[in-house]
């Protein structure tokens, strides 16, 4: 990945990054945050990550953002209007953010972590290939337990969605009620 | 040659912006989405990091992350949209009851 695109990349993700914090409309952030997903992905890619890359499109910016999107709509949510949160949460916060990131840039750089890195990589590296051998074979108990875990998170999605059952009968015997008297 | 630490600090930036919107924004939902790129923000530590030691753990790593803010979202959505059937409302400051 030669450094232009990487220092585009970089700005372009920022400042979407920043678009979804600032927008005052939810569909306006959402819109943003595709942008920034889709950079990074676009970095993912650059470094030979690309099965990853893609699935990130796939995933977050195709199947995660759409059902916040869906969820948006379904809420009917207008604009918001006013300020967007109170003055001290928003000082406060700032003043922890910064921090946040000072400590982030000091401790997370690899001059602190005393690893030594390179950048050749084997042949095969990121390849979809590769990668499931890693996950079928070091990584196959999480794997398994993470379909698991998904069945459970749809079948607790459902549930907490629904409307509760004495509503539904209700309205399926005013539905019946409906139907007899137009026959 | 990109340098692995202009990527680590990239990724400390996205980080604390979202960090920030959890903080600053008030609508349940801009929240979310902010808990959801935090997560994202850390993968591209894994995927820089895993890049530059040649090994695949940090791919699959990202995998399982991926996996688990799928179903996060699904359940999160799911909470927040009966949260909004009862009380009609999707800002954070006016759902202080926990019993209503």
């Amino acid at each position: 990945m030669p450094p232009v695109v990487f220092w585009f990349l970089a700005t372009l993700s920022i400042v979407a990054a920043l678009g979804v914090v600032v927008q005052r409309n939810p569909v306006h952030s959402l819109l943003a945050l595709v942008l920034t997903l889709i950079s990074i992905a676009v970095l993912f890619i650059g470094q030979d990550a690309v099965v990853v890359g893609f699935l990130q499109v796939i995933v977050y910016a195709g199947a995660i953002m759409v059902l916040f999107l869906f969820v948006i709509w379904l809420l009917n949510l207008p604009m918001e209007t006013g300020s967007t949160g109170r003055l001290a949460i928003k000082f406060l916060g700032t003043i922890a953010v910064v921090a946040l990131l000072a400590e982030l840039e000091t401790f997370s750089m690899p001059a602190q972590l005393q690893i030594k890195f390179s950048a050749t990589h084997a042949a095969g590296y990121g390849s979809i290939e590769t990668l499931a051998e890693t996950l079928f074979s070091q990584y196959l108990i999480a794997f398994e337990v993470t379909s698991v875990l998904l069945l459970v998170a749809v079948v607790g999605a459902v549930a907490l969605a629904r409307r509760s059952t004495t509503v539904e009968v209700q309205e399926r015997a005013e539905q019946l009620a409906g139907r007899e008297k137009a026959a | 040659m990109v340098q692995l630490s202009w990527l680590m600090a990239l990724s400390g930036v996205i980080f604390v912006i979202w960090v920030a919107g959890f903080i600053i924004r008030r609508n349940i939902l801009v929240m979310f989405m902010s808990i959801e790129l935090m997560l994202n923000a850390v993968n591209l530590a894994f995927i820089s990091l895993g890049s530059r030691l040649g090994t695949m753990d940090g791919q699959a790593i990202v995998f399982f992350v991926m996996t688990v803010a799928a179903a996060e979202a699904a359940v999160g959505l799911a909470i927040i949209i009966s949260i909004f059937r009862s009380r009609e409302t999707v800002h954070a400051d006016d759902l202080t009851l926990l019993r209503w």
